[in-house]
């Protein structure tokens, strides 16, 4: 099967209880997730220590120390609770490759740039779109420190706080298969190789000169 | 008779391969433009399943974001990690026998500048770069998105993108434009009105009078910072003027090739009672010269305008501003045309061709940029700064105190030498100010090329409608 030949699959995502961090700053844009001088890597790792970096660092490479994952409840935080349109900018994939490095694997929000949300789904990320009062109610919960576990169920697309409250979710279902079984989607699509041939041929035949 | 459709609905419908229950479909890709930041890993991921590229005759690379501009470059690339990025992706372009522009090639340049000039791009295709200025091409009635990494490897190997239909979103813009104001206050406005987020989930078609009035270069500024407002693609329909400019570019169709294009090119406009789900109208003659004050291209005023405060605001975009004026270092109630700047950038895949060279040089002919100002202008590519170089323009520049560089990315992302230092302050033809755009700490105003040259001679942001009046 294609999938088992590319030998090349994505980390998968049921279930995670962790660490949710604060983050209410509204557009957080690419450039302040990875800035571009570590974007000249010709590799996916080793991102996640200059996750945020010019958010989390001194210019003399020292850890600022009010920037909240550098704070001692927040440095193994897994979930981030973030201010409205997440992600705007760039589609650098080093985006997310940052945070999964830094071992973010779900990102709350009221809203996340179109690009940004579906790199996120490519790296085994989970971002959650929620209304603005369930992003509240979480952006208190994360402001607990050490407390503020949550846990956030893909399969039944329910989050947990901290104390046992539950918020629904919506996500798309060919991406929460694609997220909860690790597939890759090259592999997918190759399995549709005769409907693409197909395609080709006749709109060959109807445009040429593409 | 079928119902009436948009241009989106009408692209989208003659490139889909598959479409499942749910709506996820499966959207065939006409041309996939490549550069050196957002690839090496995709092609790696090839080389490790043991993958091709699938249409290698569609797929154009060219080095932009990393390589230098400077007039030594031949010498080679001094930071080591560049150097690599660049060759990496010399290496893949031959082994997977793509279509290439390398850094020796008159032809190279900024990628979206340097689609339209080959004729790789034309009206009806379907285009993606992974990179999110690949919004510049809907200019020419193309569906143009940016990519992720992941979805680059996805491209070359399947030649298709896995799509959910976005919504229909149409910005309008009518009447005529007063004196002073081009394509670039067009879309900074529209950002300005419907915030970073406005487009989100959207293709925004860009429709109006003002609109058609614009050269397709200005289009092109238009559509490449659809992006800004959260659209991932915006589009121009094709007209007479979209075809003339495509007639005879390498690329683009001759003979009868180009009369059966041009019939189908025709058929591209949205229908007579097309739904739009999202309509925001403008003015022309409502549009001022406009510059960014903050750190988010929504952070838009009219340059006659003062530095706001964080209290004319409202929910987490107080906060923002608040965080904004601090890094600017501006002072609520300032005026705009107060702000000192020391750095003048013109270039990049917003601004960086042969009109907006043109019209910074009318600005400047016969001035000179003020002193201790650093002045750079990168042409968008090789052949925008061949032809500049014909019209004499790069002399007026020359004359006038500014660098002529060579084409690349250069100081709109700052990922090559070109990079403002620390609390410098720019103003810009590029697209972002977000902090540390330009170089760590470095203070960005988004400005057409008129007014950034005009700044570049004042020393300060300067209104274009006044400045002819301040010097005399």
């Amino acid at each position: 099967m294609e999938a088992a030949k590319a030998g090349k699959t994505m980390e998968k995502f049921d279930k995670l209880t962790g660490v949710a961090a604060p983050l209410p700053l509204v557009n957080i844009d690419t450039d302040m997730i990875i800035p571009k001088q570590f974007l000249k890597t010709i590799k996916r790792s080793g991102l996640g220590v200059n996750l945020f970096d010019e958010m989390r660092y001194d210019r003399q490479g020292n850890e600022i120390e009010d920037f909240v994952l550098n704070k001692p409840a927040y440095r193994n935080a897994q979930i981030l609770v973030a201010g409205d349109n997440f992600g705007c900018g760039s589609s650098r994939e080093h985006a997310p490759w940052a945070l999964a490095d830094f071992g973010i694997r779900c990102v709350i929000s009221t809203s996340f740039a179109d690009i940004f949300y579906n790199n996120c789904f490519k790296n085994g990320i989970l971002p959650i779109v929620l209304p603005q009062e369930d992003v509240d109610k979480l952006m208190d919960d994360a402001n607990r420190g050490a407390n503020a576990v949550v846990t956030v169920d893909l399969e039944n697309q329910v989050i947990t706080g901290p104390d046992g409250g539950e918020i629904r979710f919506e996500v798309d279902s060919f991406k929460k298969h694609c997220l909860l079984n690790g597939l890759d989607d090259i592999g997918l699509t190759m399995q549709k190789a005769d409907a693409i041939d197909a395609f080709e041929k006749k709109y060959g035949a109807e445009a040429p000169w593409v | 008779m079928s119902a009436p459709k948009t241009l989106y609905d009408k692209i989208w419908d003659a490139h889909l391969v598959s479409e499942d229950e749910d709506g996820t479909s499966l959207l065939y890709i006409d041309r996939h433009l490549v550069h050196e930041v957002t690839s090496p890993q995709a092609f790696e991921g090839l080389r490790t399943s043991g993958r091709k590229v699938r249409a290698p005759e569609k797929t154009i690379a060219v080095p932009d974001h990393n390589v230098p501009t400077t007039l030594d470059r031949a010498k080679g690339i001094d930071n080591e990690e560049s150097r690599i990025q660049v060759e990496a992706l010399d290496k893949n372009a031959k082994d997977f026998g793509i279509n290439y522009y390398p850094v020796s090639d008159v032809r190279q340049g900024i990628v979206h500048i340097v689609g339209p000039e080959q004729g790789w791009t034309l009206p009806g295709m379907t285009v993606v770069c992974g990179d999110s200025h690949t919004a510049t091409h809907g200019a020419f009635g193309a569906l143009a998105h940016g990519i992720g990494t992941s979805e680059v490897e996805h491209v070359l190997a399947t030649q298709t993108l896995i799509q959910k239909k976005s919504k229909n979103m149409k910005v309008e813009i009518t009447g005529k434009l007063r004196p002073g104001v081009t394509a670039k206050d067009i879309t900074l406005s529209v950002i300005g009105a419907t915030g970073t987020a406005g487009g989100t989930g959207h293709v925004i078609e860009y429709c109006g009078e003002a609109i058609r009035d614009l050269s397709m270069e200005g289009r092109m500024t238009v559509c490449n910072m659809a992006i800004e407002g959260g659209a991932r693609a915006g589009l121009i329909a094709p007209d007479e003027k979209t075809f003339e400019y495509v007639k005879g570019r390498p690329h683009a169709p001759k003979g009868e090739a180009w009369d059966a294009a041009l019939a189908y090119w025709k058929t591209l406009f949205t229908d007579e009672g097309a739904h739009f789900d999202k309509v925001v109208t403008l003015k022309g003659e409502d549009i001022a010269p406009v510059v960014t004050w903050g750190t988010s291209p929504e952070d838009v005023l009219p340059i006659d305008a003062v530095v706001p405060a964080p209290e004319d605001f409202k929910g987490g975009k107080v906060e923002a501003a608040r965080r904004s004026l601090d890094y600017m270092g501006l002072t609520p109630g300032q005026k705009l045309t107060d702000i000192q700047i020391d750095t003048v950038f013109i270039g990049s895949c917003t601004n960086g061709r042969i009109e907006d060279l043109r019209a910074a040089a009318a600005v400047l002919k016969g001035r000179k940029v003020k002193d201790g100002m650093r002045a750079m202008v990168v042409p968008g590519s090789g052949l925008v700064r061949a032809q500049a170089e014909e019209e004499g323009l790069a002399d007026i520049f020359k004359e006038a105190g500014f660098e002529w560089r060579l084409a690349g990315c250069s100081m709109c992302l700052a990922m090559n030498p070109d990079q403002l230092a620390e609390g410098e302050r720019c103003a810009s033809t590029s697209n972002r100010n977000f902090e540390g755009r330009q170089g760590y700490k470095g203070r960005t105003h988004l400005v057409s090329p008129a007014m950034a040259a005009a700044a570049a001679i004042t020393g300060h942001l300067t209104d274009i409608r006044e400045f002819d009046a301040e010097l005399a």
